[in-house]
């Protein structure tokens, strides 16, 4: 099948005489096509997209001199489809996606909270990212709305929040966090159990909300990737080379071969230490401590790698608009080479371990399943997602240089278990590491940096697979060459709502190994 | 099991005699730590973490100082579960407006002498994200704070370093 011959079909069902949308008149966006679309057919389109099994991917909203324009975003394999709307006020209202994308909930309702957008027809009209920072009738997003804010003082704890109770006897509702017992980022989780067994578990999130969106604007595009770093700080690469590459499309500047080339190598770099920590931390979970200190001794040597080689241990700051901050010489090309020759000597002594230690698989088979109907209509990303057999991959289905001219292979499992997203990250690593070779044998030479000129008024889109799976970017510069709008979609968005559904019948110990396998971002979520 | 030990064995230990770029001082500062946590607190010093709106860089980092290759216990440093049990905060930051009353909360649960550390450049002064109508900025911005350790993240040494001068600096 070819790229977008679905999209003639998908446009042919959409209407019968008055076409919705023409699939030949579209702006590029991004790595996929950007139609514009009457508000009266936002809800057709939404409803068909969910009826021709279209994965959902995102959505955002930016306030123009005429109203709010609305972008959503949907995705076939590796093609991707941007529909476009305007509603002269977000009062207004426009149709929600969530009757059809229970994902889309929580972004909905993270987009009322910000710019006052109304859904109409979402069945769940709770405030998400608002707490009680600003009241429930300012919208930060809104242009009026100062960027320090209005409402000095101490904020209230948000103590009223409505959660669904679970009524019956012996059930106990037990709350959990804001601030938790590890080392760890801060949200709330409501269980409703009897006895050890978790009958639901709700989320709270929003605590880590630092107004990113916000203060994003009137940046330069310099000042926007190190925020980008910093969404989430376990995944510098991802987001700042979505933003790069949303910002150099908006510019029309090409990369420097070699640039993209080191910034695959950062992105691999970065899956792996995320990889190897986590999966110390999964058998951690389990109390299998032997795993724990192994794997966080193999990341520590990783770090510390990065920062002989790169100058940084998360990779932060190494990615700047145009291309890259700091070459490798010969000597940290030899340097990259034997760390990943000193990971592949390692693995093998200790994996087997895993694989056949009875009290791990006693723990990780079969707990927190998230099966693949579950995990298609949530729209799991990366390991979540491959763990219950999506198989799906940004750097395979819509390959960007230099992974246009890469083997990447690509784990998929189908139990959707712990033990199946422990696995498919070791499967991981392995071809990360592949890929890297790969790139460290063509680095091509030259410039590692094109020159950045003032942007005009424009807009881009990147979509880079980081580790934990898809991570959009969309960028608009205003006609001063500043950032107008920055919307960083961080893979959790869809992560969350997985861990909310795969923890039911499951009992309230295994919640932390469970979470952990999922290892959702909170300030890539809270933005 | 046999391979377990085998791998144990093969391994042996990795903890380091500290840091890697200036072992001779940061030697000094583990045997320094382990003197002052000795002389102060009974050779156990407990520290609460709390996120109080990071981006989970400062996080990543601190958990390294667990890894076997710092090895924090052995100067007799533990994190605690619980601010009741801690005598040190360890603060990231910048405090988002939504964790202002968590955070709060957190230091009035912690006994004597709660020392406060706030941790990186957000933790010190807001950092990237300054202050907002979403952000207080800086931890001393809602509690009151013994010492900063910048940073963006600050790596495990200077994590060390700073929780050294902080105890010291309080006799």
């Amino acid at each position: 099948m070819s790229a977008y011959d679905w999209l003639s079909e998908f446009a042919a069902m959409l209407s019968d005489d008055d076409p919705v949308l023409n699939p030949e008149h579209f702006t590029p966006l991004g790595p996929g096509r950007l139609y514009s679309i009457a508000v009266h057919d936002w809800d057709t389109c939404i409803r068909h997209a969910a009826f021709a099994g279209l994965r959902w991917a995102g959505l955002w909203a930016d306030p123009v001199a005429a109203g709010v324009q609305c972008t959503t975003c949907f995705a076939r394999g590796g093609d991707y489809l941007f529909l476009r709307t305007q509603i002269d006020s977000p009062s207004l209202g426009i149709s929600s996606h969530a009757p059809y994308y229970p994902a889309a909930d929580r972004m909905e309702r993270h987009m009322h909270d910000l710019l006052g957008i109304v859904f109409l027809n979402h069945t769940n009209a709770r405030r998400w990212t608002r707490h009680q920072a600003w009241p429930d009738d300012c919208f930060p997003l809104q242009p009026a709305f100062p960027a320090a804010g209005n409402a000095p003082g101490v904020t209230p704890p948000d103590s009223d929040y409505p959660f669904v109770l679970v009524q019956g006897a012996g059930v106990a509702e037990i709350p959990v966090g804001p601030v938790h017992a590890g080392i760890i980022e801060p949200g709330h989780f409501r269980f409703q159990a009897v006895g050890e067994e978790i009958l639901a578990m709700e989320e709270r999130l929003g605590y880590v909300h630092k107004g990113i969106e916000k203060i994003a604007a009137g940046r330069d595009a310099q000042g926007l990737v190190r925020l980008a770093g910093r969404v989430s700080g376990d995944t510098a690469v991802a987001h700042a080379w979505a933003a790069c590459m949303a910002m150099e499309q908006a510019a029309s500047v090409a990369v420097p071969p070699r640039a993209n080339t080191l910034r695959a190598v950062l992105l691999e770099r970065e899956r792996v230490a995320n990889h190897l920590g986590d999966i110390g931390a999964i058998c951690n979970d389990v109390a299998f401590t032997f795993a724990y200190f192994q794997f966080s001794r193999l990341r520590e040597q990783w770090l510390r790698e990065q920062q002989q080689v790169f100058g940084h241990r998360l990779l932060m700051d190494r990615l700047i608009p145009g291309g890259v901050t700091a070459d490798v010489d010969e000597a940290g090309v030899a340097a990259l080479r034997e760390g990943i020759r000193a990971l592949r000597r390692e693995l093998p002594g200790i994996l087997p371990i895993l694989d056949d230690h009875p009290s791990l698989e006693d723990r990780l088979i079969g707990t927190g399943v998230l099966s693949r109907d579950a995990a298609v209509r949530l729209g799991a990303l990366g390991y979540v997602g491959r763990a219950s057999g999506i198989d799906l991959d940004v750097r395979r289905d819509t390959p960007h240089a230099p992974y246009d001219g890469l083997e990447l292979k690509v784990p998929v499992m189908q139990s959707g278990d712990v033990a199946a997203r422990m696995k498919i990250r070791i499967e991981e690593i392995h071809a990360s590491l592949v890929v890297m070779e790969q790139c460290l044998a063509s680095l091509p030479s030259g410039d590692i940096l094109a020159p950045w000129p003032a942007p005009a008024a424009g807009e881009g889109l990147g979509v880079v697979e980081g580790w934990r799976g898809e991570t959009l970017a969309y960028v608009r510069f205003g006609s001063d060459g500043r950032v107008a709008r920055y919307f960083p979609r961080d893979p959790s968005w869809f992560s969350w709502p997985a861990l909310e559904h795969l923890i039911q019948g499951n009992i309230v110990p295994e919640f932390p190994v469970c979470n952990k396998s999922i290892n959702g971002s909170y300030s890539g979520h809270d933005l | 099991m046999l391979r377990i030990l085998n791998k144990l064995r093969k391994i042996g230990v990795v903890t380091e005699p500290l840091p890697h770029q200036a072992p001779t001082v940061l030697e000094e500062i583990g045997a320094q730590l382990r003197g002052e946590i000795g002389t102060q607190f009974s050779g156990s010093l407990a520290i609460r973490q709390v996120d109080a709106g990071s981006c989970n860089g400062c996080e990543l980092e601190i958990h390294a100082l667990n890894n076997p290759i710092y090895d924090i216990e052995r100067f007799g440093i533990h994190f605690v579960a619980s601010p009741r049990h801690a005598d040190m905060l360890l603060v990231t930051g910048p405090v988002s407006r939504h964790m202002e009353a968590a955070l709060r909360r957190t230091y009035e649960a912690t006994p004597a002498p709660k020392l406060v550390i706030a941790v990186g450049d957000c933790g010190a002064d807001g950092g990237e994200f300054g202050c907002s109508y979403a952000s207080c900025g800086g931890v001393a911005e809602v509690i009151p704070v013994d010492a900063v350790i910048r940073g963006c993240p600050p790596p495990p040494e200077r994590l060390m370093l700073g929780i050294l001068e902080a105890i010291r600096h309080r006799r």
